[in-house]
């Protein structure tokens, strides 16, 4: 990297840190030109790595004519740009959300249902396999909508609930290791990249 | 000492027969695979022809010298073979893929090799590939998908036709109109937040269903709604989701396209423009709905520090650790979706809702059964759930 680029990048860090104290004109600054810059650097990209690659070379210059079909729905898109004909731009909205709904089904069917099943099911011959059965089944039946969690039931939910949090616990700690982890890289570039300090 | 020779003589003969006959043996081909049978590959969807032998007679066993198998495969039979892959000695199965077109007979030859030389098994009869249209494998996902699909559609048509449907209370979601008119008697915003995803993932179109409801209840008590959003596609469907709430609020008038905005696709480009809006417009009451990543205690301990009243719903394991610390309530992972049946309360969500959850009592039943037999060491179930 660049002195400039260096120092450019260190100032925006800093701009950004300042957010720790409270809101100010130079966390505005960053802010916006994160927002805007990030914003046009998705426009470029998505022209550039979607639809060249993906519509215009395999239409135009491979005769995949089977592509008409998304690039009408993506005009009739854009068409919401414009008042009188907004209303088409729902019909592409309506393809995505029922293609979308229609395709995980299988998908989160297979590995949140029958792969889930099948690998609690495990002979009671150790105390892990026990526990997870325990887990599974007081799990599942803290996500059963259809009754109360009174009595026995919620009883046997609370146990579920209880091996959700500490589930949490766990991930949690492991997740702040990491983001400790990230805040470790960026003070090493302030103080190895940028100042020098440290060596 | 004439008798010694002799004897030393014989000795030595015998030990060279045995020996030239030990080095004869090393130096023979190896036996050739057996029974070799080449078919089509069954439950795919063409393109695959499976071939399957009888091991070497010297692999694991004889000489024991065999190193590995090569496939050869012809459209000419008796001619033309080529090798299209080699498999380690013990194998006794290959499936091809290698440019094998549907409806082109071929036939294969697996040769046995050791170090030195090889061996032909038989020519195989012409096998030709083509696709299946229903892949036995998948049979439990089938009965799986029925099964979901009946239970949904009955209890849809029983809600529609007036059946009294029960959903427990849930914690988070029946704070929302607590929160919303908490931020209507304090004059400030609600702010909702549908996740970083596109409309793609379900946990975007269940913050989208739970944003209608959300937008109407603000329209009914006139609070200000905020929805930036970090994915265009789902700013329009907040747009249409926002507009229709307002219209069926009878607040059409209310309706303001502009609060409903896109930011950026970038991750952290939109939690610092989220940021921006928390600590300047500080909303009463901050809605999480949806699928989010890193950004999520970014979000929420901002969140926090306005002093907004935090709902959160989303599946990401990861994040829910972090929404459960920093916000008020949070809907955790199947709350979400069911977040939508009840706060509409529309018959299809509602019999939609109940048909999962008998869905779910039936996996708890087949998990008790399923343990039960693996116990006795009946692995019938387990087998039959692999989809392969």
């Amino acid at each position: 990297m660049t002195t400039l680029g260096v120092w450019i990048a260190a100032l925006l860090t800093l701009c950004i840190l300042s957010f720790l104290y409270k809101d100010n004109p130079f966390y505005k600054f960053a802010e916006h030109l994160f927002v805007g810059v990030s914003a046009g650097y998705v426009v470029a990209l998505t022209y550039h790595n979607t639809l060249i690659p993906n519509l215009f070379v395999p239409l135009l210059k491979q005769g995949d004519y089977i592509l008409i079909i998304p690039l009408i729905l993506g005009i009739m898109m854009l068409l919401r740009l414009f008042p009188k004909v907004g209303w088409i731009s729902r019909w592409p909205l309506a393809f995505i959300v029922g293609v979308t709904a229609g395709f995980w089904l299988i998908t989160y069917l297979q590995s949140n249902g029958l792969v889930q099943i099948r690998e609690t099911l495990r002979p009671f011959n150790s105390l892990g396999n026990i526990v997870i059965a325990i887990g599974v089944l007081t799990g599942l039946t803290y996500f059963f909508f259809s009754k109360e969690h009174k009595g026995v039931f919620g009883k046997t939910a609370k146990v579920g609930i209880w091996f959700l949090m500490v589930t949490f616990g766990a991930s949690f700690g492991y997740t702040v290791m990491a983001r400790i982890s990230l805040l470790i890289g960026r003070m090493h570039f302030l103080l190895s990249d940028w100042l020098g300090l440290i060596k | 000492m004439n008798q010694r020779r002799a004897v030393f003589l014989l000795f030595l003969s015998i030990a060279f027969f045995f020996g030239i006959s030990t080095a004869a043996q090393q130096n023979a081909p190896p036996a050739p695979p057996t029974e070799v049978k080449a078919f089509d590959n069954p439950n795919d969807a063409g393109g695959g022809i499976t071939i399957t032998w009888n091991k070497s007679a010297d692999d694991g066993q004889g000489e024991n010298d065999v190193l590995g198998y090569e496939i050869l495969r012809s459209t000419t039979s008796g001619s033309g073979y080529q090798k299209v892959a080699s498999v380690l000695a013990g194998e006794e199965s290959y499936t091809d893929g290698e440019n094998v077109e549907d409806k082109v007979p071929y036939y294969y030859v697996v040769r046995a090799t050791d170090a030195e030389f090889f061996s032909d098994s038989a020519e195989t009869l012409p096998a030709v590939a083509k696709p299946q249209w229903f892949n036995t494998n998948r049979i439990s996902m089938l009965v799986a998908v029925l099964l979901f699909s009946g239970l949904v559609l009955l209890f849809i048509s029983w809600a529609k036709g007036g059946r009294e449907l029960y959903i427990r209370p849930i914690a988070g979601l029946a704070a929302v109109d607590e929160a919303i008119g908490r931020a209507t008697e304090m004059g400030k915003p609600v702010l909702f937040i549908p996740g970083i995803m596109d409309m793609d993932n379900m946990q975007t179109l269940a913050g989208i269903t739970i944003l209608r409801r959300v937008a109407q209840k603000a329209a009914e008590y006139g609070a200000p709604l905020l929805v930036p959003t970090s994915r265009s596609l789902v700013m329009t469907t907040a747009q249409e989701a926002v507009k229709e709430a307002y219209l069926d609020a009878g607040r059409p008038d209310a309706y303001d396209p502009d609060r409903i905005r896109y930011l950026t696709d970038n991750q952290f480009g939109y939690a610092a423009g989220v940021d921006g809006i928390m600590v300047r417009e500080k909303p009463a009451a901050i809605f999480y709905m949806g699928c989010f990543y890193a950004e999520s205690l970014i979000l929420a301990e901002t969140g926090h520090s306005v002093g907004a009243i935090q709902i959160a719903g989303t599946a990401m394991p990861a994040q829910l650790p972090f929404f459960v610390t920093a916000c008020d309530y949070t809907l955790i992972g199947e709350e979400l979706f069911a977040g939508s049946a009840y706060l509409s309360r529309e018959p299809r969500l509602l019999g939609s809702l109940k048909g999962q959850d008998f869905g779910k009592a039936i996996f708890m039943l087949i998990i008790v059964v399923g343990i039960i037999l693996e116990s006795f060491g009946i692995h019938f179930l387990d087998q039959w759930l692999a989809t392969g």
